[in-house]
């Protein structure tokens, strides 16, 4: 069966604006599913009133553990283990280290007396809910937990489930920061990639690379330039290089107070009149990203 | 003495703050260990004296000694590893190897897999003036940040005075590069974004025991958001950093805020004398 269409939206580096300009296209298109990929800071949650309708736990991690009973104290396991999880306690036993531990299970193998077992933890929770804009479907992991690449994909399948249940024509994804294992799982299997970007020195070193991550990836990629106007000189940096890289620059909105205001006020530009210039630019986003995906 | 300077969110201006925290400590040593997004290079432009790959070894079949008894594959949780007994064909999945070892060590034939270096990324160091620069770089398309970091954390001098500059999140490179730190530095904007993701991290530095304290930053008059919260769970706020357009402007032009704002050096020298003293009490 074919895959919905997925719009993706990534930034590198953080606090670009990704999460609010997500939240006001969640607003303006019509006819989407909803996806918090950004699973170790969801914060879109807070910006899209909503009720959850399910919630499941995440179990994404195998985690060693030791039967100190049976433990010989010969050392082996913390000698092996390549993450550096494994270390003798203040009590003289050996214990691992949660958030370290990589969940390879080497020790269970190395153990000579299988004091060792690997058991899977619950690192968090996912939820589908109902907003007055479309189903959302929405995760948390416990802080410091890794997988949260393997989160992410789940997340989308329920998207793809749901879309396709219900005929929705689209999916739109609000994406992880970074490079890492997230954003390979937010992008796999997407139709677009819209970055948002900021004319800041960091901003462009970083959209170098998020571009190379989507180009490896086959996804193809959009750019919109958010706080266009705090400086006009890494504006035509950013378009220069969109040009020689032959992508297309769908939206340019200004910076103005009002957005981290609203912001302040758990509002997005496009819910109140004192963001006029931002919400028009949004709103010829919107309408670009309806009429194609 | 290590300080981490982390933030549940991206984009508070973590880099920033830490970059200008390090000009402003003596001889102190940055290092870059937001490895997916190492931007701390552009705000302290250091002459770099060497760049070197890092590696993890990754398993290599030898089919000549290879038995096709699939040890290996069943061993390896990640399923990096695939044996096709039936027509003796031994397929490798590197994108998916956590470099662990484990296929090597159970498998029965000496020599069917030998561990080869792979490149993760690379190390960069230098300095500028009297103050040392180290970064690591993620490789693009590697998944996981965290080797990189760890391995990164053994060139970094323990008797220094060292600002580590964590990825943003709170996931596992960022608990990597705030574990053997003496103090972490939370920094965090007046937003509910930002605070939510504050108390995310919060969680998890009082998991790990670590003392720290917040600056918040891009401050508002009259937003006590962050101050509300600080107060109640008895956190120390250890400078807050206005928010003007000023700042943003020369951000976006690589110039870290230390060299924006009046009395910039003594703001942070000022985050560091009372973070030393809190660690002496
Ligand atoms: S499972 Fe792997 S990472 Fe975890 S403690 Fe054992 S050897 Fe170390
Ligand atoms: S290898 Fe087994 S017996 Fe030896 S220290 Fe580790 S848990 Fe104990
Ligand atoms: S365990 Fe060794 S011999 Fe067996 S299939 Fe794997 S590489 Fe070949
Ligand atoms: S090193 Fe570990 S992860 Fe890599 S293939 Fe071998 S068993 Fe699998």
């Amino acid at each position: 069966m074919n895959r919905v269409k997925e719009v993706v939206i990534l930034s590198g580096k953080g606090g670009t604006g990704k999460t609010t300009l997500t939240a006001s296209l969640s607003k303006i298109i019509p006819d989407k599913v909803i996806v918090d990929a950004d699973v170790d800071a969801a914060d879109l949650f807070i910006l899209l009133e909503h009720t959850r309708k399910k919630s499941t736990k995440f179990r994404g991690k195998s985690v060693a553990s030791i039967d100190k009973n049976k433990c010989i104290k010969c050392g082996e396991c913390e000698r092996q283990c390549r993450f550096d999880a494994i270390h003798k306690d203040s009590d003289g036993n050996f214990s691992v280290n949660f958030y370290k531990c990589d969940g390879c299970a080497l020790c269970t193998y190395v153990c000579p007396v299988h004091a060792i077992q690997m058991n899977e933890e619950i690192v968090g929770d996912w939820y589908v809910s109902e907003t007055a804009f479309g189903t959302m479907v929405h995760g948390h992991l416990i802080p410091g937990a890794e997988n949260s690449g393997n989160l992410v994909t789940l997340l989308k399948h329920e998207a793809q489930l749901i879309a396709k249940e219900k005929g929705i024509k689209r999916i739109i994804v609000d994406g992880p920061p970074g490079i890492g294992c997230p954003v390979i799982s937010s992008l796999s299997g997407a139709t677009l990639a819209l970055i948002v970007t900021e004319p800041t020195l960091s901003g462009i070193h970083d959209l170098d690379r998020i571009l190379s991550i989507c180009k490896q990836f086959r996804v193809e990629a959009k750019i919109v330039i958010n706080k266009a106007s705090i400086n006009k000189e890494n504006v035509e940096k950013i378009k220069q290089f969109a040009l020689k890289n032959s992508i297309e620059i769908i939206g340019e909105i200004p910076f103005d107070r009002c957005v981290v205001e609203n912001l302040s006020q758990k509002l997005t530009p496009i819910d109140t009149d004192n963001c006029k210039t931002v919400r028009k630019e949004i709103e010829k986003i919107s309408q670009y990203i309806s009429a194609r995906f | 003495m290590w300080i981490t300077v982390a933030s549940g969110k991206g984009g508070t201006g973590k880099t920033t703050v830490a970059v200008s925290l390090a000009l402003s400590v003596k001889n102190a040593m940055y290092v870059d260990a937001d490895v997916e997004e190492p931007d701390g290079a552009l705000f302290i432009k250091p002459v770099i004296k060497e760049t070197f790959p890092y590696t993890e070894p990754i398993p290599k079949i030898h089919t000549d000694k290879c038995i096709f008894c699939g040890k290996c594959a069943d061993a390896c949780v990640y399923k990096a590893i695939a044996i096709l007994k039936p027509i003796r064909k031994a397929m490798f999945f590197p994108e998916l190897c956590h470099s662990c070892g484990l296929c090597a060590y159970v498998c029965p034939v000496k020599g069917a897999i030998e561990e080869v270096p792979k490149e993760k990324g690379k190390i960069r160091k230098g300095g500028k003036d009297s103050h040392k620069f180290m970064e690591g770089i993620l490789n693009i398309g590697e998944a996981s940040a965290t080797p990189l970091i760890r391995g990164m954390k053994k060139y970094i001098p323990k008797d220094m005075d060292v600002i580590i500059d964590a990825p943003p999140g709170t996931s596992c490179p960022v608990v990597e590069s705030v574990e053997d730190s003496d103090f972490v530095l939370l920094v965090t904007e007046p937003t509910p974004f930002g605070l939510n993701d504050l108390e995310l991290a919060v969680q998890i530095v009082r998991k790990m025991k670590l003392p720290f304290g917040i600056v918040v930053n891009k401050h508002e008059k009259n937003n006590n958001l962050v101050r509300t919260y600080a107060n109640k769970e008895g956190i120390d706020i250890l400078a807050e950093i206005p928010f003007s357009k000023e700042i943003a402007e020369a951000y976006s032009r690589g110039i870290p805020v230390v060299n924006v704002i009046p009395n910039g050096k003594e703001l942070f020298a000022n985050i560091f004398r009372k973070i030393k003293e809190r660690l002496n009490e």
